[in-house]
């Protein structure tokens, strides 16, 4: 008899493949434009009713430099699901999902600060734990470690 | 005897002057003395380093045998800012206001090595020692410091106030 997760890993199935079960969470990996219809289908079919995380993966030497990643938890079900989507530097965006979940509007903010990913849909992408002024995203591999940006200048020793 | 004279201490004493009735200092020494033992800290407490604050300050460590026990939480009523924890580019204006707002006299104590150096931190967030943005008078390293260590830098500045002079006419008062 399959377990819930499989039967879930089932349903998720992408082009006939279902998706992949690792350490107890279920991993669905999906093309950018199947995102919202996938998260619509988590949030109202499957009862996945909470939005743990929004977040991103840098890969410099990749042509879709981006993974974008969306953690879901069902508290009905006690179930998580991981969807990832692999995006493009040129076109890094992939759609809000402030529709389905609240909780998205902070947490898109966040990696549109950490990483520049856009969120189409979510209107409001001002900076939240970084500044206004500060140029370029920390968590890209490519922005310098040590460079700062102070918001004061520093004092002369 | 008549009433008038029952309230003089001298008369009391049978005419002669009774011990302590005055003594000799310098100005410096005595604003020094007075100054080091009413420390009123402002707790500028942004991470961790809090619970070894609330640590030293409450008993058996107690800083108020330093007479330095009692947190103002206006920067206008203290003197004494005690940077405890974190400091990032995105508060550091507000670091700077709430020292500019404090009156003089005024002094700085870095608590934690991330106040004194920015510690661990190096990146784009962290401030690398909070004496980039204010002045500082005694640094307390370590990751949190130990109860001693503040104490003794508590004592240390203490040291420091009572040696320092204490002008009552300023240039800018």
């Amino acid at each position: 008899m399959p377990t819930a997760l499989e039967t879930l890993a089932e349903a998720l199935a992408v082009d006939g493949r279902p998706a992949r079960i690792e350490h107890g969470l279920l991993i669905v990996e999906v093309a950018p434009d199947a995102v919202a219809m996938t998260a619509a289908r988590l949030a109202a079919e499957l009862a996945f009713d909470l939005l743990l995380d929004v977040t991103a993966i840098d890969w410099p030497e990749r042509p879709l430099r981006f993974d974008v990643v969306w953690h879901f938890y069902s508290t009905q079900r006690r179930l998580r699901v991981r969807l990832k989507t692999a995006v493009p530097e040129r076109a890094a965006a992939v759609p809000s999902l402030t529709t389905l979940y609240g909780s998205a509007a902070f947490m898109e903010r966040e990696c549109h600060d950490m990483y520049g990913i856009g969120f189409v849909g979510n209107d409001d992408l001002r900076p939240i734990l970084l500044y206004e002024g500060f140029v370029g995203h920390p968590l890209r591999k490519d922005y310098p470690k040590e460079r700062e940006q102070p918001l004061v200048p520093y004092r002369t020793p | 005897m008549t009433a008038d004279v029952r309230g003089d201490p001298i008369a009391h004493a049978g005419g002669r002057s009774a011990a302590f009735e005055y003594l000799t200092t310098k100005k410096d020494e005595l604003v020094g003395w007075a100054r080091k033992f009413s420390l009123f800290p402002y707790p500028f407490v942004t991470a961790c380093c809090a619970m070894e604050f609330m640590a030293v300050s409450s008993s058996p460590y107690d800083t108020d045998r330093f007479g330095a026990a009692l947190p103002r939480f206006s920067p206008r009523q203290a003197d004494l800012l005690m940077v405890v924890g974190t400091v990032t580019h995105k508060q550091a204006p507000v670091l700077r206001r709430v020292y500019e707002q404090m009156c003089e006299p005024k002094w700085v104590m870095a608590f934690g090595v991330c106040a004194t150096s920015g510690g661990f931190y190096r990146n784009y967030a962290a401030v690398q020692g909070i004496d980039r943005v204010i002045p500082v008078d005694i640094y307390v390293p370590g990751c949190p410091p130990r109860p001693e260590m503040v104490i003794d830098g508590i004592m240390r500045l203490q040291g420091m106030i009572a040696r320092s002079k204490h002008p009552i006419v300023t240039d800018t008062f």
